[in-house]
């Protein structure tokens, strides 16, 4: 396929995969947005006000990042994780592999649909959140490129879940025994140096504090961990999953017979 | 020369370890209208999984009009459309969207993928339910829906899976016009199908799979030549009440007003009759008492079975 044929087949994905979660916007977009609501009024307004200062800030201005990051995570993972499923459940998968496509485009096709999902919501949590407090920017190059590359990393998490998945409740376990537990020691709701120092050292073995705190930086200027060490882990992440993502791909696994 | 398709010696051992293809060869020319037959299990759909590359081959090769599946992958693929047995689009898409989808995936720019598909659901009945969601359309309208999108991108070949099973009558001869006509254009078609009589309708060349191997390769006609017995069913005007006399031919009254003839390789109807009309017996109608085909396909089924087991005790 020439590189225009292979734009072509990679915006088929790309505006199929937005115009279905646009589609379903009440099963996609409203729901983290009323969760997200809930988070600001009970864990911000409520409790926040008596908890008083976190890391120098308003508990309410010091959660908002992670909140934000929250949304971004699950919503890209799970947008390609039920996408690629449903896909490979009805058999429409077969569309795709009989075609000339290369398989690296089937999942940067994926991938920027999840990369479009995780955004639109985080664009959408971010305007309610200034409902509720006073958002100053930081560092707008790096909140758009750890929300970028976070995006882009649970897409593929996603995409390797659908892999393997051989039930709708295969792709419900991760996002709810691994994916949520981790975002909520991830330093969404409390820095680590309130911890003990071993916990301390086990919370930075957790992926999602390093994006946590780059966007919370971005947006704030502080951080638990430093920005670059952070940048380089979301990395190293990436491209271990990208290639696995393409190993399953080329290899079959899950797949093809 | 240039076939339109080329498999060699390919094998496919799932992993419970079942081994569905044991390294079977075929040759379908270009522009050939060809039959893969076989009993259910017999390796059909697995060979064509192989070459639409949604199974893993074992060992062998397959070549797409001299393209290598394995190497020149994407002029391979280029090359042919698909037809599967089950229903694999998205039941939640648009009609029109199936199809465009599809044409996207080859590198279609949109504009050229709205034209064709209009083109293809209207030549296939579909255009006025373009708009309609696909799980909406009938069995036969999704068998349909399939040809369409196998054809959007212009394949020189066609792999239909049991195009035509669970759709009526009706709907079935109109797929065979339509599938003649865009093989008359010089489409290479290859197709499984359980009704035999449809392949002995629509196919030049035929392969008969069982058990992972091909047990027969030949052009249709040789195939049907090499029938020994044909049963002829012939519909009488006024009842009898024993079967006529014929020499040399074995007649057998069925009830009163209908004779089975059985003709043995090499003896001709017309004597029958001759003798009949000379008898005083008038005859309204005949017909095969099965297609002749089933029969042979039967037979070879059966003998092959009977084959293994030999080999096998």
């Amino acid at each position: 396929m020439s590189t225009y044929e292979i734009y072509i087949a990679y915006s088929t994905i790309v505006r199929k995969e937005i115009q279905r979660f646009m589609r379903i916007w009440v099963q996609t977009l409203l729901p983290p947005s009323i969760i997200m609501v809930l988070y600001f009024i009970i864990f911000g307004n409520l409790i926040g006000s008596r908890i008083g200062q976190m890391g120098g800030f308003d508990y309410m201005q010091f959660i908002v990042p992670g909140l934000i990051m929250m949304s971004v995570i699950t919503n890209s993972y799970g947008n390609v994780v039920s996408s690629f499923y449903s896909t490979k459940y009805q058999g429409s998968l077969d569309e795709m592999l009989v075609s000339p496509m290369p398989n690296w485009v089937i999942l940067a096709g994926y991938v920027t649909g999840g990369v479009a999902r995780g955004l639109a919501v985080g664009t959408i949590v971010t305007t309610l959140s200034l409902f509720f407090t006073h958002l100053e920017i930081y560092n707008l190059g790096i909140i758009t490129l750890v929300v970028l590359m976070t995006s882009i990393l649970f897409s593929l998490g996603g995409f390797v879940n659908a892999v393997f998945a051989n039930s709708f409740d295969d792709i419900s376990i991760v996002p709810t025994f691994i994916l949520t537990p981790l975002t909520y020691l991830g330093g969404v709701f409390y820095s680590i140096d309130l911890l003990p120092d071993f916990w301390a050292g086990v919370s930075q073995l957790n992926p999602i504090l390093y994006m946590v705190n780059a966007f919370r930086y971005g947006i704030l200027g502080v951080s638990d961990i430093p920005v670059g060490y952070a940048l380089l882990v979301i990395s190293v992440f990436i491209v271990a999953l990208f290639s696995y993502c393409m190993h399953l791909l080329n290899t079959g696994k899950g797949i093809r017979k | 020369m240039t076939y339109a398709l080329e498999i060699n010696q390919l094998h496919k051992t799932y992993d419970n370890g079942f081994e569905a293809l044991k390294g079977i060869s075929l040759k379908v020319e270009q522009g050939d209208f060809f039959a893969l037959l076989g009993p259910n299990g017999a390796g059909k759909s697995t060979t064509l999984g192989v070459v639409s590359s949604l199974v893993n081959k074992t060992a062998g090769s397959v070549n797409v009009f001299g393209h290598d599946l394995d190497i020149e992958v994407s002029q391979a693929k280029c090359m042919m459309g698909v037809v599967p047995q089950e229903f694999n689009f998205n039941m939640f898409e648009k009609v029109q969207d199936v199809v465009i989808q599809q044409a996207g995936y080859y590198g279609i720019p949109r504009d050229e993928a709205l034209r064709r598909t209009e083109q293809l659901l209207t030549q296939l009945s579909l255009w006025d339910k373009r708009h309609d969601a696909s799980r909406t359309l009938s069995g036969g309208m999704k068998r349909r829906l399939m040809i369409a999108r196998a054809l959007v991108h212009k394949p020189k070949l066609l792999i239909l899976d049991e195009p035509t099973a669970g759709v009526d009558i009706e709907l079935r001869r109109s797929m065979w016009e339509f599938l003649t006509r865009i093989n008359e254009q010089g489409t290479t078609i290859i197709l499984t199908t359980h009704y035999l009589e449809e392949a002995e309708s629509l196919c030049r060349n035929i392969a008969i799979i069982d058990q992972g191997e091909i047990i027969k390769n030949s052009p249709m006609g040789e195939l049907l030549k090499t029938i020994n017995t044909e049963t002829i069913v012939l519909d009488l005007q006024e009842p009898l009440s024993q079967a006529p006399e014929v020499e040399g031919y074995r007649l057998l009254l069925v009830n009163d007003t209908h004779i089975e003839v059985t003709l043995n390789h090499g003896q001709d109807i017309n004597t029958v009759f001759v003798a009949l009309s000379a008898t005083g017996v008038k005859v309204t109608s005949m017909r095969n008492k099965t297609n002749r085909l089933e029969e042979l396909f039967v037979n070879l089924v059966t003998s092959n079975k009977t084959d293994l087991k030999g080999v096998s005790a």
